[in-house]
């Protein structure tokens, strides 16, 4: 990578009106348009009328009860939510605090080599950055906060990303920007020194690992037993194998050609899935136990670890992120057409109980542990961090991308929450208890559901076998982990195209996407995971410094092994979990997104601190309190609470003397082996939970103790690098306006031989 | 062209841009104007040299 050229900075300035043109080369049009126009009356019409419908649509979901709340309230209340937060709250923000230049050079810009830094498009980079972001977490979260009600969900995943996760990622996608693209773990060492920063790196890693064995367990508990499932999902393989040989020796970079290929011989897979699965060699191939999955998971989080990535990582992520984008265009269409009401109560009983058999504890914090990625979600950090300011245009776009690229996370996970919220809250709790509560067979779990307590009409054991039948399943009974909860409501809103006959193919397909989206996030995670480990590892020095060469295959095959068998391990802990995994494990999940999120925050508002805008510091400062609020008391109940359907060292202490006292069987364990499972289990889900939020206290006290120092004058300087002058144009907005468009045919008409970014000829 | 036309063209154009297809052509555009009259690569080793870049510095997916 070359150095950044040191061109003389001529910057000159013509003010027109309320616009100001800055030129860093006499010779080449404006690279930066300083808009200075006040709002004028059309914008202020338009922006109080969609002020006023928010307001009503938030009224129709607060105060409306039973079957009568219609979908498209929330679909309005949170666009309208959006569109007020991007245009007031994300400018605030942007004015305040990341004050763009767009006459500096981004890194993409000073680093451009035709490949991975290389000035994108603001609406490609959208997509990039979207695809890059959204995984199954927003699809799965609100799910399982369904036992809540829909409306805690609803106001966290709205309110929530408007003040805390599209903060999080726009701010740390302005700070890497401005550090040529580092990483968040490297922005950590250098803002807060090594004891933070090496506990931020060390927190990144444990908490990928949890991150990973818990979207296993997702996928296993969804494919586990189904062997339509489990024939379309392996069929990914062979299919991204072939687009892989395809890209590589038939048609080089024929990308969307290939993938639409891909997607067709997918959706054959689904169909085709449907047959094989109701012969008898099919049943007898692909249905699989929950262990013999995850250890398919295992082996295939390995090879993709170490096989070269043209062969399989790179087409799978094409076919993820056609499926990804197509898929949720899809459902949003759906739900408009089908515009379904709520089946769910606005706040369950579970809301102050905390008893609800889906997950333990009550609102407040499980509720907003459970909804990580759709409001808040840390690992975004990993993403606005080094990945997309290699590709950024321009800094005013930051607020786009960032900002904008949460929004439409956000979005994601309201359609999730919808879709769960249409199903019959009897048959939602048949799906999600574990199997220990409902017993596994639908009689079983029709007098367990219907002992609840809940609302409506009891439900039929027939009526839990037709619901099977209808989607192609042997049994719902205790499918945990969201995924299949998910693709049944999906395919009762995708019977929109085509009919209720189409019911099981819609609900085969939303698992196979589920399944894809975790698949390709378990086959990068484990690669990424294996180069940190060899990363931090090179850094101890003596013997293990070879392990920085990545090239050296006996190193990238101990990391991987390590990487693969610390989350494989989880996995199989889940999986076998008599208490069942998703109960368990979930909230260690969710405690973990979010305290990534707490240390990603934490050195944003650090570096807010350090740049002398401590008045502007509760912008990231009141997410950063909020989080620390939640997880620190999630994580305590977790510790310490005396309640064993809550704490893991009650639970642990109890199952313990249970042992010692001789019993073969206690609680949820049935005999001898459960009951050590159990103990075990527990073990390592408290040691999780107390390494997790020692990590983040080392990281927020070296963060204080940075702040004290900066804030006499004695702390690390920032480590912001020096600007180069830009000498590209690109517009800010979605929509360019009438001077941006202006501007833009000034370099069109230079051509070729000036500098300019990527893909901008398609106006 | 219609309107018909150029929104197919965009649409192309977009797709494209996002999933890759053009990034040799972005590459090519790259070397003609910052390094002139050097070698390119083809576009069969053009993608080898992309994805063995990917291999050593893989981006994250979320979850």
């Amino acid at each position: 990578m070359g150095s950044p050229p040191a061109a003389p900075h001529h910057l000159s300035e013509e003010v027109r009106g309320d616009v100001t043109f800055v030129r860093t080369d006499p010779n080449l049009p404006p690279v930066a348009i300083i808009d200075r126009s006040p709002i004028n009356r059309r914008h202020r019409l338009l922006f109080g009328a969609i002020a006023v419908l928010g307001a009503v649509a938030w009224a129709m979901i607060a105060f409306l009860r039973g079957e009568t709340v219609n979908a498209v309230w929330f679909v309005l209340a949170a666009i309208c939510t959006y569109v007020i937060g991007f245009r007031f709250y994300a400018r605030l923000i942007e004015m305040k605090i990341v004050r763009p230049r767009d006459d500096h050079a981004t890194p993409a810009e000073i680093y451009e080599n035709g490949t991975d830094y290389m000035p994108t498009d603001r609406r490609v980079l959208f997509g990039h950055h979207f695809a890059a972001i959204a995984g199954a977490g927003p699809l799965v979260g609100p799910v399982l906060a369904i036992q809540m009600g829909y409306l805690p969900g609803t106001i966290w995943i709205i309110l929530g990303a408007v003040l805390a996760g599209c903060v999080q990622d726009y701010l740390v996608l302005a700070i890497s920007t401005r550090r040529r693209g580092r990483s968040l773990g490297q922005m950590a060492r250098d803002e807060l020194g090594p004891v933070g920063g090496t506990a931020a790196i060390v927190g990144v890693l444990v908490i990928m690992m949890i991150l990973l064995a818990v979207l296993g367990l997702v996928v296993v508990n969804a494919l586990a037993e189904s062997p339509w499932g489990v024939f379309s999902i392996a069929m990914t393989i062979p299919i991204a194998i072939f687009m892989g040989v395809y890209l590589r020796y038939l048609r080089p970079g024929r990308v969307s050609e290939v993938s639409l290929i891909g997607v067709a011989l997918l959706l054959l897979a689904v169909v085709a899935g449907g047959w094989v699965g109701h012969t008898d060699w099919g049943v007898q191939w692909f249905t699989l136990s929950k262990v013999t999955l995850s250890w398919c998971l295992i082996i295939y989080g390995l090879a993709a670890s170490v096989l070269p990535v043209w062969l399989l990582l790179a087409p799978r992520d094409y076919l993820s992120t056609f499926m990804k984008i197509g898929t949720i265009a899809l459902l949003a269409v759906g739900i408009l057409l089908a515009r379904p009401v709520m089946a769910a109560p606005a706040v369950s009983q579970f809301a102050g109980t905390g008893a609800g058999p889906v997950f333990a504890g009550s609102l407040f914090p499980f509720l907003f542990i459970t909804i990580a990625c759709g409001a808040l979600s840390g690992f975004h950090s990993l993403i606005a961090s080094g990945t997309t300011p290699k590709l950024l245009e321009k800094e005013s776009q930051m607020r786009l991308i960032g900002y904008g690229g949460m929004m439409t996370e956000s979005f994601v996970a309201i359609m999730a929450l919808i879709t769960a919220s249409i199903l019959n809250p009897h048959l939602y709790f048949v799906m999600n208890a574990p199997a220990a509560a409902t017993g596994g067979t639908a009689e079983t779990a029709a007098a367990y559901v219907n002992a609840l307590g809940l609302s409506g009409q009891p439900i039929t054991p027939a009526e839990i076998n037709d619901a099977a039948t209808s989607v192609g399943e042997q049994s719902i009974v205790s499918r945990t982990g969201g995924a299949p909860t998910l693709a049944f409501g999906m395919a009762q809103v995708l019977s929109v195209f085509g009919g209720s006959g189409l019911k099981a193919f819609w609900y085969h397909f939303a698992i196979m996407f589920e399944a894809l989206f975790i698949l390709t996030t378990i086959d990068a995670g484990t690669r990424v995971a294996r180069f940190m480990l060899s990363d931090g590892l090179s850094n101890l020095g003596g013997p293990l410094r070879r392990l920085h060469d990545p090239s050296w295959k006996v190193g990238a095959w101990v990391c991987s092994i390590i990487v693969v068998a610390a989350w494989g391990s989880i996995l199989l802990m889940g999986v076998t979990d008599p208490l069942g995994g998703i109960n368990t494990l979930f909230p260690l999940f969710g405690i973990a997104n979010q305290l990534l999120a707490a240390i990603a925050l934490t050195v944003v508002t650090v570096v807010v601190i350090k740049m002398g805008l401590l008045k502007w510091a509760w912008i990231p400062g009141i997410p950063l309190l909020w989080d620390l609020v939640v997880t620190l008391t999630a994580s305590w109940q977790k510790i310490f609470s005396g309640d064993p359907k809550l704490g893991y060292w009650t639970q642990h202490f109890q199952f313990r003397d249970a042992r010692d006292a001789g019993k073969t069987s206690f609680g949820a364990a049935k005999n001898p082996e459960q009951l050590s499972d159990v103990i075990r289990n527990t073990f390592i889900q408290g040691t999780l939970s107390i390494l997790f939020a020692t990590v983040v206290l080392i990281v927020v006290a070296s963060a204080v103790v940075m702040t004290i120092r900066s804030m006499r004058g004695r702390g690390r300087p920032l480590a912001v690098e020096p600007p180069v002058p830009s000498r590209i144009f690109g517009p800010s907005r979605l929509l360019a306006t009438p001077v941006e468009k202006e501007v833009q045919k000034q370099w069109d008409m230079l051509g070729e031989s000036s500098v300019r970014s990527v893909g901008t000829s398609a106006h | 062209m219609g309107h018909a036309g150029r929104i197919v063209r965009q649409i192309r154009w977009y797709v494209g841009s996002l999933m890759g297809d053009n990034h040799y052509q972005r590459y090519l555009t790259h070397r003609r104007r910052d390094h002139p009259g050097e070698p390119v690569l083809s576009e069969a080793q053009y993608w080898r040299m992309r994805h063995r870049q990917t291999e050593t510095n893989p981006g994250a997916r979320c979850c």
